[in-house]
């Protein structure tokens, strides 16, 4: 039953969440089972309210569950306290968010390097990394500039950057497309179609099903259980052109 | 990890350069009053004990009184109770190393075309062995000056530099005092100011004999108005006290149910008491100081709770990235650190420099020690800590998820 295949990244059992609420706990998420191997592209739709975001806040280890048990590369950090949660985080979880979530008042550089900062990492070879993934996400140059300076989907390349700066198992993303217009859009999605060409696991969430399109896997939500999960064979020339 | 950490303190706290200015503006008012009083205190302290080193230990001092019949006082002013017998009397009993009977007045001195008017002492040469006094040139009279009444003259550093032009030598020169001619043969150690302030060094001492005779007068031949009393340790002088008391009541001749004729008081007392009130002075004044530290350290903790609720995102977003809560608890408790000790250093400098202020402006001695410097920056590290870690703690305790979600 615990037992791993090595290519697992992540697995899922039972895993639910209920909310304290003033009218009493709310099931938010209510059992479910899911496993991911390494190198998918899945990507998470469903309605509003079907429990989405609690699930990649789970996935995350931004929050722990009430019920299930989650193997995170093969190891059970369900019950983990919030220091070893916060070094998963830090190492083997990059999350990209709908509002980018960069700190305003640090030049790009620094934002992307910011998770080094928490691996110990010294100066230098913080800056080099930082600007290394820079380039990767199409942003050399503007290192210096703060996020204030640039545009949704710039900042959502740095938010990018910065989640892969610590060479994570996978890319979390909740929506990341969500505060963008559907051109933004469509080069966010590319850059996160060449980050899995290039191996990277990436769990998605969307409403829209172009963005959808993009994964190679689809698990739809709803009322806080999977309803379906779809292998959808997508094909490098779908990809739209650059 | 602390590099990063500490510019990041150092950027936050020039996000906002008025808060963070009137922020530190307790800690710089709190630290500045704090070293001004210290300095203040410790100065005072140090006055009254350099004035109490001058004065001459384990001293009494006898001063005539009045002869009383029946309650009613008879004569007026200085009585003229004590007698050079009760010195020589008291010179013998136990405990009782020096004896210095004492006739002493203001009056004019005249030397070339100066004049000056100073303190004249006419006593034994035991007189400086009782104030331990000691001379700076020449030599001191001797008793068979005292006893033939010799016009020789011992002159303080104030007097010499009235009357005298600048490096001339006084010794074998011939002043004028009450329009008689003394030789000085002597000049006196500088001391400074006595308790209440009078320069002691405006002093001119002659043979107690020639004093009375040649300057002041006496009505009654061979009394004398005060006599010193130098007890051989502090433990002695309670009984040395009783024995001169019961010494002299005896010589007197009173009944049991007269008062003394004579007072006797003890200097080292009355320098007691002066020393412990500029203790308690600049101790009150240190207390009433660090008020102002702790309102300092209050404003600091104001504005970190403050800015943990502003910065709630900025903390989510850090969490969110691998932060742990020993981070954020050690950035924020680094920025209060940061803002406080930025503060306590303004403060001291501004502090150091009010007391080099007050001690140009006044002549008021002002003593900064390396000690009480210390002991502030310490202080004010630790206002940062004590006044840090409560916002700093609620920050690290905010939930990751929930500091994301904070608009
Ligand atoms: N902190 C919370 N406390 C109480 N209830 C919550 C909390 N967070 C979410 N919920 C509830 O849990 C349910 C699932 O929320 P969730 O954010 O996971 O939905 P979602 O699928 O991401 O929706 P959307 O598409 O709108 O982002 C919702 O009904 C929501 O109101
Ligand atoms: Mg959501």
């Amino acid at each position: 039953m615990t037992e791993n295949a090595p290519d697992e990244v992540i697995r899922v059992v039972g895993l639910g969440k209920s909310y304290v609420t003033p009218a009493g706990p709310f099931p938010a998420l209510k059992g479910v089972d899911l496993t991911i191997r390494r190198g998918e592209y899945v990507a998470i739709m469903g309605p509003s309210g079907s429990g989405k975001s609690t699930f990649m806040n789970l996935l995350g280890c931004l929050d722990t569950p009430t019920m299930g048990d989650y193997y995170l590369v093969g190891r059970n950090v369900a019950h983990l306290q919030s220091d070893e949660l916060a070094i998963l985080r830090n190492r083997t979880i990059g999350f990209v968010f709908q509002g980018f979530n960069l700190l305003p008042r640090m030049s790009l550089e620094d934002n992307v390097a910011l998770p080094l900062v928490y691996a110990h990492l010294e100066r230098e070879p913080r800056r080099r990394k930082a600007r290394e993934m820079l380039a990767k996400v199409g942003l050399d140059g503007y290192a210096q500039s703060v996020p204030a300076k640039i545009s949704g989907g710039q900042q959502q390349r740095v938010a990018i950057a910065r989640a892969l700066i610590n060479s994570p198992s996978l890319i979390l993303a909740d929506e990341p497309t969500g505060n963008l217009d559907s051109h933004t859009s469509e080069e966010i999605m590319a850059l996160f179609r060449q980050l899995n060409d290039e191996g990277i696991t990436i769990v998605i969430v969307t409403h829209e099903h172009d963005i959808a399109d993009h994964a190679k896997r689809q698990v739809r939500f709803l009322d806080g259980l999977i309803v379906s999960d779809l292998q959808t064979t997508r094909t490098p020339e779908a990809a739209p052109p650059e | 990890m602390l590099r990063p950490m500490l510019g990041e303190a150092w950027h936050a706290m020039g996000s906002n350069k008025l808060r963070t200015a009137l922020t530190m503006l307790g800690m710089v008012i709190g630290v500045g009053s704090v070293v001004l009083m210290m300095a203040i205190g410790q100065g005072a302290q140090y006055a009254v004990a350099q004035t109490i080193s001058t004065m001459g230990s384990n001293l009494y001092v006898i001063i005539a009184g009045w002869t009383q019949s029946a309650g009613v006082r008879t004569g007026g002013g200085y009585g003229f109770t004590l007698r050079l017998g009760d010195a020589e009397a008291i010179a013998e009993l136990d405990d009782v190393v020096t004896v210095a009977p004492v006739h002493q007045g203001t009056r004019q001195l005249i030397y070339g075309g100066k004049n000056w008017n100073a303190v004249v002492v006419g006593s034994t040469p035991s007189y400086l062995d009782a104030r331990s006094w000691a001379l700076a040139s020449g030599s001191t009279f001797s008793d068979e000056d005292v006893r033939s009444a010799t016009r020789v003259a011992l002159l303080g550093k104030t007097v010499i530099e009235n009357l005298f032009d600048p490096g001339e030598d006084p010794v074998g020169k011939t002043i004028r005092l009450q329009n008689t001619p003394f030789e000085v043969i002597g000049t006196l150690a500088s001391k400074g100011q006595n308790l209440d302030g009078r320069d002691q060094d405006d002093t001119i001492i002659i043979p107690l004999s020639t004093a009375q005779r040649k300057v002041f007068g006496v009505p009654f031949a061979g009394s004398v108005r005060v006599i010193m009393v130098k007890a051989a340790s502090a433990e002695a002088m309670p009984l040395v006290e009783k024995s001169v008391t019961s010494l002299l009541r005896q010589r007197h001749r009173l009944r049991d149910d007269q008062d003394n004729d004579f007072y006797i008081r003890n200097l080292a007392a009355a320098a007691d008491t002066a020393a412990e009130t500029t203790r308690v002075m600049s101790m009150l004044l240190g207390a009433i100081a660090s008020v102002s530290l702790l309102v300092g350290g209050i404003g600091i903790m104001n504005i970190m709770l403050v800015s943990v609720t502003e910065r709630t995102r900025e903390i989510g977003i850090r969490m969110a990235i691998g932060a742990r809560k020993k981070d954020i608890l050690a950035q924020f408790l680094l920025e209060a650190i940061m803002l406080s000790v930025t503060g306590c250093l303004i403060g001291l400098v501004l502090g150091i420099g009010g007391a080099l202020l007050v001690n140009r402006l006044t002549d008021m001695v002002i003593v900064i020690s390396g000690g009480a410097v210390l002991v502030a920056f310490a202080v004010a590290a630790g206002v940062g800590v004590f006044f840090g870690f409560y916002p700093a703690r609620k920050a690290a305790a905010l939930d990751p998820i929930e500091a994301l979600r904070y608009q």
